[in-house]
C-alpha cells in the first residue's frame, strides 16, 4: 500500500528533471569534442559542463531514485505507512537545496573541478557544501530505512523480512558507509582549503578517501536495478522468482565486498603501496560473484515464466517470453549491457591490464555502459512499473515505451563501444580538445563521431522517456491496485537469521574496510611531507 | 525466525562467512605483501620485513648520489598560489619609493613604450621571482642584474607589492577585437603545448605565470626565442622552455601581437 505518494513522486520527478538537464549537457559534450564541431569556444566551458553532468548523474539523480524507490518499497513491502514522513521530506529538501547550491558555482565557472573533485584543484566552497547537503539528505533516508525495518521486525518477530525491503536496506547501509570516505575528504581536507583556512592539501590522501566512496557508490546506484531484477521483473512477466535465498546472498555479498576495493581506481597512483593494490584487486574480483548469481537467478526466473507460457526446448523458451512487455525488454537490454560492461571491468580490475587503458576513454566508456546503460535503463523500468500506482493513472503508451527503451539500448551501445575502442588506441579522457587533423589522432575521428551520434540517440530516448511520464500525468484515472513484488518459487516459511538481519554483514564490511584501507590512510595521515599547495580553480584576472 | 544465535561459532552461517572472509583476506595479504614482492628480483629486497614495507608503500629516503645537478644556476624561488597575494600598505609605500629607480625603463606608473615589461598590475609573486632570479644569477640581463644584486629580499618584496598595487592601464596598442590564436585557446596537444590562456589568464591563472595582457610584442617575442634557444632558463622545471621549443616562429609572432593588444 502506497500512502505517501506525493513524497515518492517528488523524488522521482526531481530525479528525472535533473537527469534531463544532465543528459543535454552530456550530448553537448559528446558533440563539442568530436570532429563534428569546428573549434570555436572556451575549453573551460567544457569542464564546467563535465562537472555539472557528473555531479548530477553521480550524486543527485541516482540518490533521488534510490530514496524514492526506497520509500515506495518500505510502504508496499512492509504494508504500513512510512515512519518519519517529515524527516523524509526534510531529506528531500536537503538534496534539492544541495543540488542548487552546488550547481550555482559550477554554472559560474567557479568550481570546474569535475565531480570527482581532483584535489589539489580546489573550487568555490559552495560547490562542496552543496554536495555535502545532498549526502546528508540521503543519510536521513539511510536512517529512516533502518528505523522502519526495525519497527516492522519488532511487530513481526516471526516473519522473514520481505526481500525487496531486505535489499533496499542493504543498499542504504552500503551507501551510509561508503559515503563516509568522500565526506571525510570534503569536510576535513577540501573545505578548509576552499574556505581559505589552509593553503595546502594532501592530494594523495584525498584520492584514497575518494576511492573509498567512488567504487562502492556504483553498487549503491546498482542496488535499485538489482531490486527491480529480483522483485519486479519476475512478477511483470508473469513468472516467479527462482530463489529468494540466492537474492539475499547477492545483496549481502554486495554489502560485504563492494567496499574494500576502491584502490583499483588508484593503480597508477604512487601514494598507495603495490601490496594494497593487489588486495583491492582480489576483492574487486569477488564483486563479480553477486552479479553472476544474479544473472543466473534472473535467467532462471525468466525461464520459469516462459515455460508457464508454453515455452519449449533448451533455448526455444527465449522466444516465448513476453517481448512486448517494456519490463521484459528493459531487463534483457540491461543484462546485455551489464555483460559487456562487466567484461570490460575485468580489464580495469587487473593491476597489469589496467595499465593499458588507465585514464583513457575506455574508462569513460566503461562506466557509461554500466551506469548509463545497465543501471539507468532499469530506473526507466522502475518508473514505468511504479507510475500508475503513484499517479492513479495508467501509462498506456507501450509502443512509445518500447521505442524509448530500444533507442536507449542502441544509443548506449553506439556511444560506448567506439568509446572503448578509442581508449584502446590511447585517447586520453578528461580533455576538451583533440586535434583530429593530426596524423596520430585522425584514425580516431570516425569512432568519436559515431560516439557523438550515440549521444544524440540517447538524448532523443531521454525526451521520449519524459514524454511518457508527462503524458501519464494527464491520462484518465484508473485504479492500479496494490503495488506487489515478485513471489519466489518456494516461499520460505523460516529463513536463517543470517539472511534476515545485517549485524554480521555490517561487521564484516567495516572489518574489511579497516584491513584494506586502514594502513594506507593511517600512513598518509602521519606523513607531513605529502601536502601540496592547492590550485584554485576559477577564471580570474 | 530461526532462534539460533547468529554471533556464535556454532552457527554455520557465522562460522562459514567469517571463516571464508578471513581466509581470503589473509591469503590476499600474504600474496600482496610477501609473495608477490619477493617474486620480483628487480626490487632487490633483503627479506620478508623489507618486502612487507616495500609492498605496503612505506616511504624510503632515496639516495641523492645519482641525481643530476644542473651546471648553471637554477631559480630558488618556491611558488605557491597564495604567495604575496596580501601585501601590507607599508610594503607598497616602501616599494613606491624604491621603484623610482625603475621608472626610466618601466615607466613612472609601471607602463612605458620602451619595450621593457609593463609592471603595473603584475602579480607580486611574478615580479618578486624575476628580481630574485636576477639577484641569484638564475636569469641574466646586462641592465637588470646590476640593479638586482644590490637589493635586499625586503626591497624585492616591496617593489613587487608596489607594482601589483598599480592599476593596469589601457595601452596604445589595445585592440580587443583581435581573435585569440588557437595556441592561446587550445594549445597544441600533440606537441605537448598547453593553451597559453590556461596559465596566463583568460582561462585560468596559475601561480608564477605573469599576466601578459598589454606587454610589448617585442619583449614577448624576445623571451620566447630566449626560452627556445636556452639562453633564458630560470623557468621552474623547464615549463616555458619545453613549450617555446615546440612553437613555430609564426605562432610566437601571433601570441606576441595578440597579448600586446589585450588589456
Amino acid at each position: 500500500m502506497l500512502i505517501n505518494k506525493r513524497l515518492i513522486l517528488a523524488h522521482f520527478w526531481l530525479a528525472f528533471a535533473v537527469f534531463g538537464v544532465a543528459l543535454v549537457l552530456g550530448a553537448w559534450q559528446m558533440f563539442v569534442r568530436s570532429p563534428l564541431n569546428a573549434w570555436h569556444f572556451n575549453p573551460e566551458l567544457y569542464y564546467r559542463s563535465v562537472t555539472a553532468h557528473g555531479s548530477i548523474m553521480g550524486y543527485v539523480f541516482p540518490t533521488l531514485v534510490a530514496m524514492g524507490f526506497g520509500y515506495a518499497i518500505t510502504e508496499s513491502a512492509l504494508e504500513k505507512p512510512l515512519i518519519g514522513r517529515r524527516w523524509a521530506w526534510a531529506g528531500f529538501w536537503l538534496v534539492a537545496v544541495g543540488a542548487v547550491v552546488a550547481m550555482v558555482p559550477v554554472s559560474l565557472g567557479w568550481a570546474s573541478v569535475l565531480y570527482t573533485f581532483y584535489p589539489p584543484m580546489v573550487g568555490n566552497p559552495l560547490y562542496y557544501i552543496g554536495v555535502v547537503l545532498v549526502v546528508v539528505g540521503s543519510w536521513i533516508w539511510v536512517a529512516l530505512m533502518s528505523i522502519n525495518l526495525a519497527a516492522w521486525k519488532r511487530d513481526n518477530p516471526d516473519k522473514p523480512v520481505p526481500l525487496a525491503m531486505f535489499a533496499n536496506v542493504a543498499g542504504s547501509y552500503l551507501w551510509g558507509w561508503t559515503a563516509v570516505g568522500a565526506a571525510l575528504e570534503i569536510i576535513f581536507q577540501i573545505l578548509p582549503v576552499a574556505l581559505g583556512l589552509r593553503s595546502t592539501i594532501d592530494a594523495g590522501l584525498a584520492r584514497v578517501f575518494f576511492s573509498w566512496t567512488l567504487h562502492a557508490i556504483v553498487y549503491f546506484w546498482l542496488i535499485p536495478t538489482y531490486i527491480a531484477y529480483y522483485s519486479i521483473f519476475p512478477r511483470a512477466i508473469g513468472g516467479r522468482l527462482y530463489s529468494d535465498a540466492m537474492a539475499r546472498i547477492s545483496f549481502i555479498l554486495f554489502v560485504v565486498v563492494a567496499m574494500p576495493i576502491g584502490v583499483h581506481h588508484l593503480f597508477t597512483d604512487p601514494q598507495v603501496g603495490a601490496g594494497f593494490k593487489f588486495m583491492h584487486s582480489v576483492f574487486t574480483g569477488l564483486v563479480a560473484l553477486p552479479t553472476l548469481l544474479t544473472v543466473f537467478t534472473i535467467c532462471a526466473s525468466a525461464e520459469i515464466a516462459s515455460r508457464l507460457r508454453g515455452g519449449r526446448g533448451a533455448f526455444g523458451w527465449v522466444s516465448a517470453l513476453p517481448w512486448q512487455n517494456p519490463i521484459m525488454l528493459a531487463t534483457a537490454f540491461s543484462l546485455v549491457m551489464l555483460g559487456f560492461g562487466g567484461a570490460g571491468g575485468l580489464i580495469n580490475m587487473s593491476y597489469q591490464l589496467d595499465a593499458s587503458i588507465h585514464n583513457t576513454q575506455w574508462i569513460t566508456g566503461h562506466f557509461h555502459l554500466i551506469f548509463g546503460g545497465a543501471i539507468v535503463i532499469m530506473y526507466f523500468a522502475i518508473a514505468y512499473d511504479l507510475w500508475p500506482h503513484l499517479t492513479g493513472r495508467a501509462l498506456e503508451s507501450f509502443g512509445l515505451m518500447r521505442t524509448q527503451l530500444w533507442l536507449w539500448f542502441i544509443g548506449m551501445i553506439v556511444t560506448t563501444f567506439p568509446w572503448h575502442y578509442v581508449g584502446i588506441l590511447g585517447m586520453p579522457r578528461r580533455m576538451a580538445f583533440y586535434d583530429y587533423s593530426n596524423a596520430a589522432v585522425s584514425p580516431q575521428a570516425f569512432s568519436v563521431t559515431m560516439s557523438a551520434v550515440g549521444g544524440f540517440i540517447l538524448l532523443i530516448s531521454g525526451v521520449l522517456f519524459l514524454t511518457v511520464l508527462i503524458r501519464g500525468q494527464w491520462a484518465a484515472s484508473s485504479e492500479a491496485g496494490a503495488y506487489r513484488f515478485s513471489v519466489p518459487l518456494h516461499m520460505p516459511a523460516r529463513i536463517p537469521a543470517a539472511l534476515n538481519s545485517f549485524g554480521l554483514w555490517l561487521a564484516l564490511m567495516i572489518g574489511l574496510t579497516v584491513v584494506n584501507y586502514g594502513y594506507p590512510i593511517a600512513q598518509l595521515m602521519v606523513l607531513k611531507e605529502t601536502n601540496v599547495p592547492a590550485v584554485y580553480v576559477g577564471a580570474g584576472r | 525466525m530461526s532462534d539460533q544465535k547468529l554471533f556464535s561459532l556454532r552457527n554455520p552461517w557465522f562460522s562459514t562467512s567469517v571463516g571464508v572472509t578471513v581466509v581470503i583476506a589473509v591469503l590476499a595479504t600474504l600474496a600482496g605483501l610477501i609473495w608477490l614482492p619477493l617474486a620480483q628480483p628487480d626490487l632487490k629486497l633483503s627479506g620478508i620485513w623489507d618486502a612487507i614495507c616495500s609492498a605496503a608503500g612505506v616511504p624510503r629516503a632515496s639516495s641523492q648520489a645519482g641525481s643530476v645537478q644542473a651546471d648553471f644556476k637554477t631559480s630558488d624561488v618556491v611558488m605557491t598560489s597564495e604567495m604575496l597575494t596580501r601585501p601590507s600598505q607599508v610594503s607598497i609605500g616602501r616599494g613606491a619609493t624604491l621603484a623610482q629607480r625603475c621608472a626610466i625603463c618601466h615607466g613612472p606608473q609601471g607602463v612605458s613604450d620602451a619595450n621593457s615589461p609593463n609592471l603595473a598590475g603584475q602579480f607580486a609573486a611574478v615580479t618578486y621571482k624575476e628580481l630574485n632570479d636576477f639577484k641569484t644569477g638564475a636569469r641574466v640581463n646586462v641592465i637588470m642584474t646590476p640593479f638586482a644584486v644590490n637589493m635586499t629580499n625586503q626591497d624585492m618584496l616591496d617593489v613587487a607589492a608596489y607594482y601589483s598595487y598599480l592599476p593596469r592601464v589601457p595601452r596604445s596598442h589595445a585592440d580587443a577585437k583581435i581573435p585569440a590564436p588557437l595556441i592561446v585557446t587550445t594549445g597544441a596537444p600533440m606537441r605537448n603545448i598547453a593553451p597559453c590562456g590556461s596559465c596566463h589568464g583568460d582561462i585560468d591563472t596559475k601561480a608564477g605565470s605573469p599576466w601578459l595582457g598589454g606587454q610589448s610584442a617585442v619583449y614577448i617575442k624576445a623571451q620566447l626565442h630566449a626560452f627556445a634557444s636556452g639562453t633564458r632558463r630560470n623557468d621552474i622545471s623547464q615549463q616555458m622552455r619545453n613549450i617555446a621549443r615546440q612553437m613555430t616562429a609564426e605562432e610566437i609572432d601571433q601570441v606576441a601581437h595578440y597579448y600586446e593588444a589585450q588589456p
